[in-house]
């Protein structure tokens, strides 16, 4: 079975950037860009959750704290400091790298609820403290008066499609990214300490280092996906550090599919997709979502991509590099 | 080579490892029997590290690993293979084995280059040759037939090049026909050369064909040791454990 190189991969990555920019240029909406700036936001806060559900084998219920992170950071480094957003969106990242790394080194040592409990227990620290923090983060009310969006690199992010285009590079590249973590050695790892914790320890392997790390690189690119959010909507609201948003994410990395890089961001798409269509075609959102959701859970079982994966085994006896 | 003197280890009121001090030369092939409970696989987990003992020696090529870590004994060249195989279910035989040489490599959180790495092709398919694993290098660890996993298991402990290799019931699950082909495996992993292996075993044909020195463990204590001719003769070891063996084996 011959596997992808990175260069072949990054060729693909490159080919489909191209096509997603070339979309608005087709399609005139701004419902189409402003699904696009979303859609690349979760896609890569989805895969960011990936990297601990599906490779690692640690289900956290609070990424969201990442995502609020990368927003509140980014957004209060704009309004604040003087500074370029290629700057200030390297700070924020920084910013959720250490949290990351301070929540990861007590929640890793733990295993399955506990970490996913602690896991949320922090998320929820955290949108406390932004709550009630108003006079440094708006409170309730979110990060009020806008983001100064100071033109870099020949782009206006004031400008939707010029928005669009930065979502774009950005979401593809930090997937890019991704991949590349997890095809690495670190990454088969950490799927070593996901399927025998034990054995990888009479191999030798630091799994508290391991799983760590990969926490630290989960948060980080869910930070990401907050600041493009945040670039979005023009600020930051307590709602991306919400227990809500961590369960969005779980929903789209679970129907996407949690065995394949690129289930995630198929499950971001379909989700999105699903609520745009439900709250235009009828009032009752949560139950129409909720019963999509179950049919995933109890009919498919699996997330799409594990379903088309599995058929494939089933047709050809092969394993698929995935 | 692997030197264990008065190791104690009790688990609240129950003595597992009662004062147990037993040799094992360089380059020997000896079997550790006793019945169920006997503490056979508490002593494979006090060497191996994943239990540390109340009391005693673990003397390594000279040097007490006692208090060390499963991971720093692993790499300082003890090799353990187990009861029910631990295997990495959802990585390919080679995966696993070029994923397992990653660490001695120091390369296992590395974030750089492409997985597998190419220096770690010749170990992983020279172990894979050795235990006829090459046709399945691309099976998926978890659909691997019963012996298959035990082979892959052993494998992951030979491809770190240990110095002393533990097999916890290597033929365990076995039908007659896998369990020669496993022991003739073994056996010519022996007689390479460089190799010190200590075997936990029920079958006490295999352990009477293979074993230099057979080292018999009951209530945690050694209870007698020797050669496969004098443990088959002695009388202790005959009323308490070949009696019920025989019936195992026959």
């Amino acid at each position: 079975m011959k596997a992808r190189s990175f260069l072949q991969e990054a060729m693909i990555a490159a080919f489909m950037l191209i096509i997603l920019v070339c979309i608005p240029f087709v399609s005139d909406s701004s419902a189409v860009i402003d699904f696009g700036i979303r859609l690349a936001a979760f896609a890569v806060f989805a895969t960011s959750l990936n990297i601990l559900i599906g490779f690692g084998g640690m289900v956290s219920f609070g990424h969201a704290l990442y995502f609020g992170a990368g927003a509140y950071s980014f957004g209060l480094i704009m309004q604040h400091l003087d500074l370029p957003i290629p700057v200030a969106f390297l700070l924020a990242v920084g910013f959720c790298a250490t949290v990351a790394a301070i929540v990861g080194a007590i929640c890793v040592r733990l295993k399955e609820i506990y970490f996913a409990f602690l896991t949320l227990a922090f998320q929820m620290l955290f949108h406390s403290i932004v709550v009630s923090w108003t006079s440094f983060t708006g409170g309730d009310q979110g990060l009020m008066g806008g983001l100064p969006r100071p033109p870099f690199l020949g782009l206006n992010l004031v400008e939707p499609s010029d928005l669009y285009l930065f979502s774009m590079v950005v979401g593809v590249v930090s997937l890019l990214l991704m991949r590349y973590i997890l095809q690495s050695p670190f990454g088969f790892t950490l799927r070593m300490v996901r399927d025998n914790p034990d054995r990888a320890k009479f191999l030798g392997v630091n799994v508290w280092r391991i799983k760590l790390l990969a926490f630290v690189l989960a948060g980080s690119f869910g930070g990401i996906g907050g600041i493009i959010m945040a670039l979005l909507v023009s600020g930051a609201f307590p709602d991306f550090t919400y227990w809500t948003m961590s369960g969005e994410a779980v929903f789209m990395v679970l129907m996407g599919g949690v065995n394949t890089f690129i289930g995630p961001v198929l499950g971001a798409a379909l989700l999105l997709g699903f609520n745009d269509i439900i709250t235009r075609v009828t009032e009752h959102h949560g139950l129409a979502l909720g019963a999509i959701i179950l049919l995933f859970a109890l009919v498919f079982k699996h997330g799409i991509t594990d379903f088309i994966v599995q058929g494939w085994h089933k047709l050809t006896g092969k394993k698929v590099e995935s | 080579m692997l030197k264990i003197e008065n190791l104690r280890k009790s688990f609240g009121g129950v003595v597992a490892t009662n004062d147990v001090s037993i040799e094992f030369p360089r380059d020997s092939l000896c079997a550790v029997i006793g019945p169920n409970g006997a503490g056979k696989t508490t002593f494979f987990n006090l060497i191996s590290g994943a239990l540390q003992p109340d009391s005693g020696r673990i003397l390594l090529d000279g040097q007490d690993i006692v208090g060390k870590s499963s991971a720093q004994i692993v790499h300082m060249g003890i090799g353990r293979a187990f009861q029910v195989a631990k295997l990495f279910k959802s990585l390919t035989v080679e995966q696993s084995l070029r994923g397992a040489l990653l660490s001695p490599l120091g390369k296992s959180s590395s974030l750089a280059g492409r997985f597998p790495l190419s220096v770690t092709r010749d170990r992983a398919y020279e172990v894979m040759d050795q235990l006829g694993l090459t046709p399945k290098a691309n099976v998926i660890s978890g659909v691997l037939s019963h012996g298959d996993q035990k082979l892959l298991d052993m494998a992951l402990a030979l491809v770190l090049s240990p110095k002393v290799l533990l097999l916890d019931e290597p033929v365990a699950g076995m039908g007659p026909e896998e369990r020669e082909q496993m022991m003739d495996t073994v056996y010519g992993l022996w007689k390479k050369g460089g190799l010190t292996i200590v075997l936990i075993e029920h079958d006490m044909e295999i352990v009477f064909k293979v074993s230099q020195n057979i080292h018999v463990l009951s209530y945690g204590k050694v209870l007698a040791e020797g050669t496969p001719e004098q443990i088959r003769k002695n009388p202790v070891v005959i009323e308490a454990y070949l009696g019920s063996a025989k019936e195992h084996a026959a």
